[in-house]
Formats: structure tokens, C-alpha cells, sequence
């Protein structure tokens, strides 16, 4: 059933728009004595205090800048696919694969890990296309809102940085079962999977 | 020690004339950067920020207490934001037309302080009258002089050579324009009850209180004129040559460092003017607030200054909430209200005025 809205035209008063300009005296006003008086800014209001001293207190959920992190025994989870460098719409992110002789994952069972793993923060856009495409969870939002450097070259963050920065996060656990599916195999006989 | 100067006019009149202007002009440029402080100071509280408190010079913090406080006042704030503007690059851009792309901060700034020169800012100190220039024409000059402000933005706009500040320009010619009639309109009927054009006489005619100011005799004629103020010192809600979200900045999108400063105090320098064009025409002047006629005392000039300043302050305070009240008129309604409201008003205004002034010298005849 259709509800018809009465709109009423407006009446003289309100042409003069002398009643709008009322209200809004009323509402500025308001607000400057509230923070005038009553000490109630944003700043105080949201957090303990002012920003540089006190940083913005960070939802959880946020999208910061994207972080490469750790398994549990500390080892890097990326696998080098590249899924996220051809995702990313900015094209923030650039790896180097390690190639067939290259150096070989620093965690058992992991087929490889990529050589050099390079955000430009300057380009990356914080959209978490990478976090969404990335198999291994490896690459990660994270709160860091606040990135500065003095210049373009600070600002591409290189593999070293970037897992130092991520920390650890254990996540799914696909390559530590691979590895125990594998060992098993050794075993004769097969001990069937419960 | 200054005997010399009762003897010879001439000299009396240069040495007093050139101290009234080196500090009529010093207050205004302090009060321009002190505007700054309190418009951001004021859309901080009314946005609820806190606004600037942090710029302090090395030594300032270290008196105890007051250093502190007058650091979160923000009360040096204007100190680096002046050294900020001279320590900028000054940039000219390679396909403006120079000559006049430099001239244009100049004639934007030099109408605003011009017009402060005929303003009756105190009564007497001493034996000099504290107004610069007491003309007989004094309103007459002001339009004449507040005119030439568009000039300073026109040519900016056109010199600049680029769309923005083309586009900017032309809006605030006409915007200019067309209330410049409304504004001029509005004060005829102020001077039909006053009969005189001298601001010192106008000033005169409210004495005696309060209730003597011509705002209550002549409220129509004080809204056109307030309105009209807002939109000749292009202040929101009818900032449209400079409209930063449309027009990148307007007529000073190309400008930079001192140059942009220039405009900068212009508008301030602009509203001041304004606030006393209007506690002039409405509400007294120097008069106080209960009724005092200019006593001969060094004090009672001293306090006339200071009800001047303070009916000023509080113009500029309402100049600065209104910018965070109201949002931008869209352009044909500034048009519509310039043209179709205001000078149909304006002109009803003086009519009733003349009638109401025959009707009053039949009934006392």
C-alpha cells in the first residue's frame, strides 16, 4: 500500500529563512559551549587526550597498511605466488619469485618463499584485496595508519620490513599438516587419517 | 616640549594625522592576525576541536603558568603563520600575465584599509579628534572606495589564466555588484533621518544610550546592509568567488607566499571595515551602551576607543560563526536575493522612511 507523504509548501516565515538561521545559531552555539565550557572535544571524547601524544584508538576491523607475517614457529608464511601482485589495483605490491635455483623456504614443507616482497606505501590504497586473495594468510591489514618517511625510497617497504613490522599470526596451519600428512607417508602402514 | 605644534597648524595637523594612521593601521593588521586566531579558535569550539595550541617561541614556556596558558590560547599562533606566509616560495606560474598577476594583492588590500580612514573610531583625546579623515562625504568616499575592492579580485581572476580564478573573478564581479546597490540603497534611508553624509555627525545623531542607536529606528535598513556586508567582504554563506569546493580556491588558486597573504588580510581587512561601517550606521559608534556625551577627559577618549573596539570585536565574532553556521548559497539564489529581495526592499525602505519623516515634520508644524 502506497503512503502518500504530504509535502506542505513552505510557509512565509520559513521563505525568509530567518527560522533556519535560528536553528542554526542554536546548534553552533551549543556546540562551542559545550566545548568551551564543559570541555567536551572530540579529542576527549574519543580517547585520553591529544593525538601525538596519545594515538588514535584503532577499531578492530580497521584497515591499515598491509603487513607480511609469521607462522607460529616464526617462519615466513608467503609462498610467493604472486596472487596479491596481480590483485592489487594500485599495483602497490612487487615480488620477486625465487626462481628454480633460488633460496629455498625457510619453513618445512613450503614449496618456496619469494626472494624480495616491496609494498609502496605511497601507492598502496589500504583496499585489502591482497589480505582477501592471499591462500596462505600471509599478508595482513593491520592498524598502522600513520606511515611517514622523509622520502619515496623510505616509503617502499621491503620483505625484512615488512614481516618485522607484521609479527606473528598463526592463522591456518596448511603447510604444518602437509608436512605431518607427508611424514606419515613414510610410515608403512598407512595410518588411516581419523 | 610640544609648544611648536600650537603655533603652527599645518605641522600639528601632519605630526597628529601620520600617529592616528600609524596606529590606526598597526590595530588593524593586529587585529587581522588575531581574526585568524579566533575564526580557527571559534570553528574549532563550534566543530568540537580544540584549535590551535601548540606554537609557543622557546622561551615562552618557560614562565610558569601563564606560558602555558596563553600557549593553549594559541595566542602566538599568528606570529608563525606570518613568518610561514614570508618564508613561502613566491610562486609565479609561467602563463600568467605578470604585471597584473602582481599587482592584484595590492588593489585587493589597499580599498579595505583605505576605507577606515573616515571612520569616527573615538570622540576626542585631547583636543584632536580621533577619526583620520573627517570628511563631509564620508559614506559617499567609503562606496566609492569599497568599489575599487572588486578590481583586486578581478584582476586576479583574469591575470591568474586559468579557469578556476576566471571563474571565481566573474562571480565576484557581479556578486559584488549587484550588492553594492543593495548596501548603497540601504544607507540612503539612514542618512535621510540623520541629514548629514559626515560619520562623525551620525555618530552624534545616536547619542544618548541605547535606545538612540539607529538600529532600532531603522532595522531593515541594518539587515540589508548586514547581508550585503557578508557578500562584499565574500565571506560564507556568500563565499562564491573563492568557493574552495568548487573552485579548487577561486581567485587565488594560482597564488602563493606574501602574495596570498595580501588577500588573505584584504578579507579580513575587509570584514573590519565592514564591522565599522556598521557599529558607525547602527549602533552608535564610540557611544556607550548607556548614555554619555564626549567628555573632555583623556579617560573618557580612552574609554570611547575601547567601546569602539568592543562593538567591532563583536561584529567580527558574529562575522566568524555565521561562516560555520550557514552553508553556501547556490548562485542563482545570491542572485535572486541581491536583485529580486534586497533592492526591491531597500527602495520600499526608503519610501516608507520618507513618508514616515513628512508625516513627523506635518505633526510637529
Amino acid at each position: 500500500m502506497a503512503i502518500v507523504v504530504d509535502r506542505k509548501p513552505l510557509n512565509f516565515a520559513e521563505r525568509t529563512y530567518l527560522p533556519a538561521l535560528l536553528g542554526g545559531l542554536k546548534v553552533t552555539a551549543k556546540h562551542f559551549a559545550n566545548t568551551v565550557f564543559k570541555g567536551g572535544n572530540a579529542a576527549k571524547l574519543t580517547g585520553e587526550g591529544y593525538y601525538p601524544e596519545v594515538p588514535w584508538r584503532v577499531e578492530d576491523g580497521y584497515r591499515g597498511a598491509p603487513y607480511l607475517v609469521k607462522d607460529q614457529d616464526g617462519a615466513t608464511k608467503c609462498v610467493s605466488c604472486q596472487l596479491c601482485e596481480f590483485v592489487c589495483p594500485p599495483k602497490a605490491i612487487r615480488i620477486t619469485p625465487p626462481g628454480p635455483n633460488g633460496q629455498p623456504a625457510d619453513r618445512p614443507g613450503a614449496e618456496k618463499m619469494p626472494e624480495e616482497f616491496e609494498i609502496n606505501m605511497l601507492r598502496c590504497i589500504f583496499c585489502g584485496l591482497c589480505q582477501e586473495v592471499c591462500p596462505e594468510e600471509a599478508i595482513f591489514l593491520q592498524q598502522d595508519y600513520s606511515l611517514t618517511g622523509l622520502t619515496r625510497d623510505e616509503m617502499i617497504y621491503d620483505k625484512e620490513k615488512l614481516l618485522s613490522l607484521g609479527g606473528v599470526a598463526g592463522g591456518i596451519q596448511k603447510w604444518k599438516h602437509k608436512l605431518e600428512e607427508a611424514r606419515e607417508q613414510e610410515v608403512f602402514p598407512v595410518k588411516s587419517s581419523t | 616640549m610640544f609648544d611648536w605644534l600650537n603655533y603652527n597648524p599645518t605641522a600639528a595637523f601632519v605630526v597628529f594625522s601620520a600617529l592616528k594612521i600609524g596606529i590606526a593601521f598597526g590595530v588593524v593588521m593586529t587585529m587581522v592576525a588575531y581574526a585568524v586566531l579566533v575564526e580557527r579558535k571559534v570553528s574549532a569550539f563550534i566543530q568540537d576541536r580544540v584549535g590551535p595550541n601548540r606554537t609557543a617561541p622557546p622561551l615562552a614556556l618557560k614562565i610558569p603558568f601563564v606560558g602555558r596558558f596563553l600557549q593553549g590560547l594559541g595566542i602566538f599562533q599568528p606570529m608563525a603563520d606570518g613568518l610561514k606566509f614570508i618564508l613561502k616560495e613566491d610562486f609565479t606560474p609561467s602563463y600568467v600575465r605578470t604585471i597584473y598577476f602582481w599587482l592584484a594583492p595590492a588593489i585587493a588590500v589597499i580599498p579595505a584599509l583605505l576605507t577606515i580612514a573616515v571612520i569616527p573610531f573615538g570622540s576626542m583625546l585631547g583636543s584632536e579628534k580621533m577619526v583620520i579623515a573627517d570628511l563631509n562625504v564620508g559614506i559617499l568616499y567609503t562606496f566609492g572606495i569599497v568599489s575599487l575592492g572588486v578590481y583586486g579580485i578581478v584582476l586576479a581572476g583574469w591575470s591568474s589564466n586559468s579557469k578556476y580564478p576566471f571563474l571565481g573573478g566573474i562571480r565576484s564581479t557581479s556578486q559584488m555588484i549587484s550588492y553594492e546597490i543593495a548596501m548603497g540603497m540601504s544607507v540612503i534611508a539612514v542618512f535621510m533621518m540623520v541629514g548629514d553624509l559626515n560619520l562623525s555627525r551620525i555618530v552624534d545623531y545616536q547619542s544618548g544610550g541605547l535606545h538612540h542607536w539607529l538600529v532600532w529606528r531603522q532595522p531593515l535598513a541594518f539587515v540589508i546592509f548586514l547581508v550585503s556586508a557578508f557578500a562584499e567582504t565574500n565571506r560564507l554563506p556568500f563565499d562564491l568567488p573563492e568557493s574552495e569546493s568548487e573552485l579548487v580556491g577561486g581567485y587565488h588558486t594560482e597564488y602563493s607566499s606574501m602574495k596570498f597573504a595580501l588577500f588573505f588580510l584584504g578579507e579580513y581587512a575587509n570584514m573590519i571595515a565592514s564591522s565599522a561601517m556598521m557599529v558607525t550606521l547602527f549602533f552608535g559608534g564610540w557611544q556607550p551602551l548607556w548614555g554619555a556625551a564626549p567628555a573632555g577627559s583623556v579617560f573618557a577618549g580612552l574609554t570611547h576607543i575601547l567601546w569602539f573596539l568592543a562593538k567591532l570585536v563583536a561584529f567580527m565574532v558574529l562575522f566568524i560563526w555565521v561562516r560555520w553556521m550557514l552553508p553556501r548559497f547556490r548562485y542563482d539564489q545570491l542572485m535572486d536575493l541581491g536583485w529580486r529581495r534586497f533592492i526591491p526592499l531597500a527602495l520600499a525602505n526608503i519610501l516608507a522612511t520618507a513618508i514616515g519623516l513628512g508625516l513627523y515634520s506635518l505633526a510637529s508644524n
